[in-house]
């Protein structure tokens, strides 16, 4: 029980808990705990769990609800399918960035590309679901990089950014991430293997 | 004063001469889309509606506005005021001033004063038993900028967002030569809060028919899907006085509660009045629908609000 993932949404306005709890599924979570401190987060988070076929068990203390989240069979659940929503629809499309600037050749050129390729993105419909960083592609997400305010645009309209941990490690950035979350090479592998992948 | 902040109305009615009275509103918000012009339109709509919830004309309105200045473009400060001011002209109103706020967060919103005949003051408190409700806008503003905030339904948040920039001119133009007993403007407290107001203003009870409501596109399955905002919850914590019949969904119940931004107008009249003005609604485009009726007068330990 205790090395359950916990996603703590505490303090998380609405609908900010229910994204949390679909990220988690959409990276294949089949067994988390949901912490929230407030009845619509509670309600919101069991709904959207029970809306996607989730089982839903709920203990609340006070104002602080624990919301735990299964799968059946310990499956994840085939969540492309699932709602009809914007992001991910129609394809399941992820990017996988591997350096901080677009192609090859003039790094001056490409750092303008990156920038013109991720604004482009935003416009698209629908948005891709995932956006892989690695190696020199991180620093995108990371302090100073001029492109950070459109990452977080992305990661506002549900776009899940994924930044490799041992990469962030090696340019000593850990602490510098500043969109998105900090993911492994598992977790970079199934999400490469399923769905479609364009690598930049 | 023929209506002050007693009955929870609409706006405040003051009675000038026996021919006039001045109706007065005031309302404003934070941005509830990302377009500014379109956010200044639905502002807009949303003050003018009190107007036209009491029976009234809009005359004149003034402009209130908080805005982030040096950070935002000020391009954005200049796209929402066109916009508000897009649907004061459309509202046959006049711009006559405003006043302006640093702020950290962008709001915006009216001052209107309009005009009525003191005789045919529409407020919450005239419904009357066997009298027919008629909405004029389809429920759901909250749920699907919820939704959109999540990322999702975006095409259904457009359709929103449309809805509300629609001004409520037209519905109250129909209802003008019909015997409206009361009537009222469906906004924050969501649909039932707005009923609650009617009925304890007028002391009847209603019924509503779930499946009559107007939705929409995809506001339920937003609903089922937990993107459900905070308000809606707020309300119906608030609502004690409500019996939902066990066969109504719980995705229409949080409808039923979902604080509307610019909603339409809900009018109680009688029922053969009542089939006219629905038709003459529908035949200018209106998405309005008979939703419910009144079923008599309140009593002791009675439920105020049955939902089938």
């Amino acid at each position: 029980m205790s090395d359950k993932l916990i996603l703590d949404c505490r303090g998380l306005p609405c609908p900010q808990p229910v994204i949390a709890t679909k990220k988690a599924l959409e990276r294949g979570e089949h067994d988390f705990v949901v912490v929230v401190d407030n009845t619509a987060a509670r309600e919101n988070v069991s709904k959207f769990a029970v809306s996607q076929g989730c089982g839903v068990q709920v203990e609340t203390e006070g104002m602080i609800s624990r919301i735990v989240v299964t799968t059946a069979a310990g499956s994840a659940p085939e969540f492309p399918a699932a709602p009809p929503a914007t992001v991910g629809a129609g394809g399941n499309l992820r990017y996988l960035l591997t350096q901080e600037t677009l192609g090859h050749g003039s790094g001056e050129l490409g750092a303008v590309l990156v920038k013109s390729f991720l604004v482009a993105l935003k416009e698209k419909t629908p948005l891709p679901t995932t956006l892989m960083l690695i190696n020199g592609g991180v620093k995108l997400a990371c302090t100073g990089s001029a492109v950070l305010e459109h990452l977080l645009e992305l990661s506002r309209q549900g776009v899940e950014i994924l930044a490799c941990g041992t990469c962030l490690d090696y340019y000593g950035l850990k602490e510098e991430l500043k969109v998105g979350s900090v993911t492994n090479m598992y977790t970079l592998v199934d999400l490469m293997t399923e769905g479609k992948l364009v690598t930049l | 004063m023929l209506v002050g902040p007693e009955t929870s109305d609409d706006a405040g009615v003051f009675l000038l001469n026996e021919t006039t009275a001045l109706i007065q509103t005031v309302d404003f918000f934070t941005p509830i889309v990302d377009d500014p012009y379109l956010f200044g339109q639905i502002a807009a709509a949303n003050s003018l509606s009190d107007v036209y919830a009491m029976g009234g004309q809009p005359l004149t309105a003034m402009n209130l506005v908080a805005f982030p200045i040096g950070c935002l473009p000020d391009t954005v400060l200049a796209d929402i005021l066109r916009g508000g001011a897009d649907k004061i002209r459309e509202a046959g109103a006049v711009l006559v001033g405003g006043h302006t706020v640093e702020d950290s967060e962008p709001k915006y919103g009216l001052s209107v004063t309009g005009l009525a005949d003191p005789r045919r003051i529409w407020t919450n408190a005239g419904a009357l038993p066997g009298d027919q409700l008629i909405l004029t806008k389809p429920l759901g503003t909250g749920i699907l900028a919820t939704a959109a905030r999540a990322g999702l339904c975006r095409e259904a948040a457009a359709a929103a967002a449309q809805s509300m920039a629609v001004l409520n001119a037209a519905a109250a133009q129909a209802a003008k030569d019909q015997p409206v007993h009361a009537c009222t403007d469906i906004t924050g407290f969501g649909l039932l809060g707005h009923l609650h107001e009617v009925a304890a203003a007028s002391g009847v009870t209603l019924e509503i028919d779930s499946a009559a409501l107007p939705l929409l596109p995809e506001a339920a399955m937003a609903a089922t899907m937990g993107m459900v905002p905070a308000g809606a919850y707020a309300n119906r914590n608030y609502l004690t006085m409500i019996r939902f019949a066990e066969s109504v969904p719980e995705a229409l119940r949080d409808i039923c509660f979902d604080p509307q931004t610019s909603g339409g107008l809900l009018f109680s009249l009688p029922e053969p009045a009542a089939v006219v003005l629905l038709a003459a609604l529908q035949a200018l485009g209106i998405t309005a629908a008979l939703i419910g009726r009144v079923t008599g007068p309140q009593k002791e330990e009675e439920c105020e609000i049955y939902v089938r």
